[in-house]
């Protein structure tokens, strides 16, 4: 379940600030507060990007390494989390950019697709048809689908709409504008749902046919 | 209302983003227009789908091994 940073109001400080003054001043501990309060979102950011699970777990520590490294840079302007997490994308990228030696990584690839864009596919889908699948048969639905997007939509996707950041904390974290966030999540949204109406669609009380393994 | 208009405004009506007078053009053109329904109706519950499972956990031994190992880097200063 993704946990969604609740939002402090304007003259309201967030209390991983409070952690952020005291891990300054040399305490280790409130740096353990703030691992623990976030590596499963670390972590499930780094899977995303890098579809691999050693890099994954490669880049969590790395980019909890580097945010304690670096904490006297950050900015009480933005929140802690969405700097965590814009230091976890580009660990993500660069893991992938090693990885993929000669090939060129980057949040932009294969945006310029109009795949998706316009729905076609539009048999509405079974109630609840998650129902219809194991836990384990759902996740690996969840999984294949997600990552037959391009990488930019992806991304943006998995900021704004599962780990609960705004379009505008997305495009500081991802360095997109506004406008270009806006685009992509509609099209990783449209695409998505295409996409996964071939497991989910209304079929007469026939359950589609299961998960290619 | 066209359906390329609709689809313009879905995800700002989806994230409750839209103004009342917009909202009451998009319902207008929902009552009509059955494919717009379906497309508004799946993909909200494409995100709700995504958002209420975990597809990428990480297992608790998993966790607790890379929890130590960040903190073993930081406690020595990185």
């Amino acid at each position: 379940m993704a946990t969604i940073q609740p939002i402090a109001g304007e003259n309201e400080q967030h209390p991983d600030v409070a952690l952020v003054e005291r891990v300054r001043g040399g305490d280790v501990a409130a740096y353990d507060t703030l691992v623990r309060k976030y590596e499963r979102q670390v972590f499930r950011i780094a899977q995303h990007i890098t579809q691999n699970r050693e890099d994954a777990e490669d880049v969590t520590q790395d980019a909890f390494l580097k945010a304690y490294e670096k904490l006297d840079q950050f900015q009480g302007n933005s929140k802690f989390y969405t700097w965590l997490v814009r230091i976890a994308v580009n660990e993500s990228l660069m893991r992938l950019r090693k990885r993929r030696t000669g090939k060129m990584v980057s949040i932009d690839e294969d945006v310029e697709t109009e795949e998706g864009s316009v729905p076609r596919d539009l048999a509405d889908w079974a109630p609840d048809p998650e129902q219809n699948y194991s836990q384990a048969e759902l996740a690996e639905i969840l999984r294949k689908t997600i990552q037959g997007l391009p990488q930019g939509f992806r991304v943006v996707f998995v900021l704004r709409d599962v780990e609960g950041l705004s379009t505008e904390e997305t495009a500081e974290t991802l360095g997109l504008s506004v406008p270009a966030v806006k685009s992509r999540l509609l099209r990783a949204r449209l695409q998505l749902r295409e996409r996964l109406t071939r497991y989910f669609r209304k079929k007469n009380g026939l359950k589609e046919s299961g998960v290619e393994k | 209302m066209t359906c390329t208009e609709f689809l313009a405004q879905l995800d700002e009506l989806i994230d409750n983003e839209v103004t009342a007078e917009m909202r009451a053009d998009l319902q207008e053109h929902l009552r009509g227009c059955e494919h717009c329904e379906v497309t508004l109706n799946t993909t909200r519950k494409t995100i709700e789908i995504y958002r209420s499972h975990e597809i990428y956990e990480l297992p608790g031994d998993l966790r607790e091994r890379l929890h130590s190992a960040i903190m073993a880097r930081c406690k020595r200063g990185c």
